[in-house]
């Protein structure tokens, strides 16, 4: 893996924008190549999509030819409810750039059959020619996506219940009542994350301190879903200072002495001259 | 190629680069329009996979829902009162030309006048949208002659009335016809008006409450009648408003405890800097911002250039922004625009720019009951709309969507 460790959150957004844009446009995608891009919700990932969104504005980079798919949604939260995670992506993201609607895929959870959702989705991502980096967060207890502790690391797309833990830690976005936090979720699988081509999950706070610490240090296990990323050719994590406190000094100085070689990843590509 | 046509196939307007009013504020966000009024553009893009065809660059300007006018007697020489064979052209040639002051919509005001003028009058302007020929109409407000003496300002006196027994009945005798009625004003110490209220508001048109210098008591009792809303009309309350700690008025109203949930009352200022003293402004804005509603009360001589000018039987001096008898130094009504009150009462109350813009726009269409339909730009609500600079002035007009007037066109 490569661990990225910024000093602050917004550091820490602004190299995994960057990182997503250079990748976009190292790839060149057009009518006939779209690029595919897995994304996640919640609080971390915001800055980053701030940064993209003022690359778009820039005319630094463009969604036109890049294919999303979320990793999650709720189950029975109506479409247009503002905690709905199509209204995030809408508010936080597509609202703001160029992408086309029929571009973006995000989880159904009020489909008539849950399950035969959650397949479709699955073909949707093969006939898309797969994910090419699939951005993620992790839970305080070291879930990715909806993936909750005793997922398997080999699941595919599926309806899972929330664990308690994911529960209250999402229940600040519904006026702090854990009675309108809904228990169930379609969610991406631990195996359909691993089929990516590249993952790069964001982790910022002294709240992921531990998970991040379990998920790196520690072994492939179940109950840490994000530690299933261990086996997977090319994983990035990028954090803050505070995400690493619960890491050994050496393993932080390690990756911390790398940062010369990973921030050329994120350099400005050379600017060409505008095409008309 | 603006959407995969499940809904629509209508083409869809795209404001960007605007601040819009909406939910109480100014939010940094594009305003989307399709088929005269706003769409939610969650909804297009999520259910219709749907984007705008046309884009407009309001280049940093502020939209709000467009001005409602619901007091105003005339203009550019039009006098709606007037018993002529052609009200109809005169109301559309002052509809077009408010639109100017980003009115939208508005209730062309008969001041009281003889059964005759009613009769002649009314049957001849029907309720209807506005659009490129002018702003909508809502309805007449009659302003009179059920109001009383004591405070009949510029009303002649020879014409006023009292509700004579049959209250509905006499009404209907003298006016003709309610079918296209917005707004009537009375005043509810006139005896057999609590009666009249209560069948107004069942065909549902708002009752204003004349000049009344009565105790609070009874003006209290008629407001808390069954009916929608009620407004408080005062055309000139820099002469009038009386408080006394024992009998507040009309003041006392606006804190009233004892309006039912779900009613409201509103009132009527003329913010043009001369009719209403600005303390006044001020102290009603604060006792209760949200009934606060702009009207220009505007007369015949609105809109003439500066001089003198014959209106009918009075000859009309226009200064600045007052209109004198001419040779006098009596006000003979009030010539300011809608914006400029708006501007005023911004700069006179010290209020902000959503406050000045919603007394303009939303509180007006409440009180007629029409919002969210008028004077809101929620999802669904009429894209009339109004684009203002910093200063609130007015830079273009749209209705349904529509662009009805430009600054320097």
């Amino acid at each position: 893996m490569k661990l990225i460790i910024l000093n602050d959150y917004d550091q820490a957004s602004e190299w995994a924008a960057k990182y997503i844009r250079n990748k976009i446009l190292q790839f060149s995608p057009g009518p006939n190549k779209y690029f595919t891009l897995g994304l996640p919700t919640g609080s971390t990932p915001l800055g980053c999509y701030k940064k993209l969104i003022e690359y778009y504005k820039n005319g630094d980079l463009s969604f036109q030819y890049v294919k999303t798919f979320n990793m999650d949604e709720y189950v029975g939260l109506p479409r247009d409810h503002p905690e709905s995670y199509h209204s995030f992506m809408w508010n936080n993201f597509f609202k703001h750039i160029d992408i086309k609607a029929e571009n973006t895929h995000i989880l159904d959870g009020n489909a008539a059959d849950l399950q035969a959702e959650c397949d479709s989705f699955e073909k949707k991502i093969t006939a898309a020619g797969g994910i090419q980096l699939f951005v993620g967060g992790i839970g305080p207890d070291g879930h990715i996506a909806f993936n909750e502790p005793g997922s398997s690391l080999v699941s595919r797309t599926r309806v899972k219940t929330l664990a308690k833990d994911t529960i209250m830690a999402n229940a600040r976005f519904f006026d702090g009542d854990l009675s309108k936090v809904p228990t169930m979720a379609l969610t991406v699988g631990v195996g359909t994350v691993m089929d990516a081509k590249e993952v790069m999950i964001l982790i910022t706070g002294a709240h992921k301190a531990f998970a991040l610490y379990k998920a790196i240090e520690e072994g492939v296990n179940h109950m840490w879903t994000v530690s299933a990323f261990q086996q997977h050719p090319q994983t990035i994590f990028v954090c803050d200072e505070d995400a690493t406190l619960e890491l050994r000094v050496k393993t932080v100085k390690y990756f911390k002495g790398m940062m010369h070689v990973h921030n050329k990843l994120v350099e400005s590509p050379p600017s060409e001259p505008k095409k008309n | 190629m603006p959407s995969n046509k499940s809904v629509s196939d209508a083409p869809i307007t795209q404001f960007i680069n605007c601040r819009i009013l909406r939910d109480n504020e100014l939010q940094r966000e594009d305003l989307w329009v399709r088929e005269g009024r706003i769409l939610d553009p969650e909804k297009l893009f999520f259910d219709e996979q749907g984007y705008a065809d046309k884009r407009v660059d309001c280049g940093g300007s502020i939209i709000a829902p467009g001005f409602i006018d619901v007091q105003i007697n005339g203009g550019y020489g039009i006098d709606f009162s007037q018993a002529s064979e052609d009200v109809s052209d005169g109301v559309s040639f002052v509809a077009k030309k408010i639109l100017e002051h980003g009115v939208t919509s508005f209730c062309p005001t008969l001041v009281t006048s003889p059964p005759e003028v009613y009769h002649k009058v009314l049957p001849q302007v029907k309720v209807h949208d506005g659009g490129p020929h002018g702003a909508g109409v809502l309805g007449f407000h009659l302003e009179g002659p059920f109001i009383s003496a004591e405070k009949k300002g510029a009303h002649p006196e020879k014409y006023l009335r009292t509700f004579k027994s049959g209250g509905l009945e006499h009404l209907m005798e003298v006016y003709g016809s309610l079918d296209d009625v917005a707004i009537v004003t009375l005043a509810p110490e006139l005896p057999g008006s609590q009666s009249v209220v209560r069948e107004l508001s069942q065909r549902g048109i708002t009752v204003s409450l004349g000049e009344h210098r009565v105790l609070l008591l009874v003006s209290e009792s008629v407001s808390v009648q069954p009916g929608r809303f009620h407004a408080l009309s005062n055309p000139s309350v820099s002469a009038v408003v009386q408080f006394h700690h024992r009998d507040p008025g009309i003041v006392g109203l606006l804190t009233s405890d004892r309006i039912p949930a779900g009613r409201a009352v509103y009132y009527g200022m003329i913010a043009d800097g001369i009719h209403t003293n600005p303390a006044a402004l001020r102290i009603a804005h604060r006792a209760h911002p949200s009934g606060l509603v702009l009207v220009t009360d505007a007369i015949t001589a609105m809109g003439l250039p500066p001089g003198r000018h014959t209106l009918g039987q009075q000859v009309i001096e226009i200064q600045g922004l007052h209109a004198y008898v001419a040779g006098t130094k009596t006000l003979s009504g009030s010539i300011a625009t809608m914006d400029m009150c708006v501007r005023h009462f911004k700069q006179a109350s010290g209020c902000s720019v959503q406050e000045a813009l919603e007394a303009a726009s939303l509180h007006p269409a409440q009180l007629l009951g029409i919002s969210p339909k008028k004077g809101k730009l929620d999802y669904g609500s009429d894209a009339d709309l109004v684009l203002l600079d910093e200063g609130l002035n007015v830079k273009a007009t749209y209705i349904s969507g529509e662009e009805v007037w430009r600054k320097g066109q």
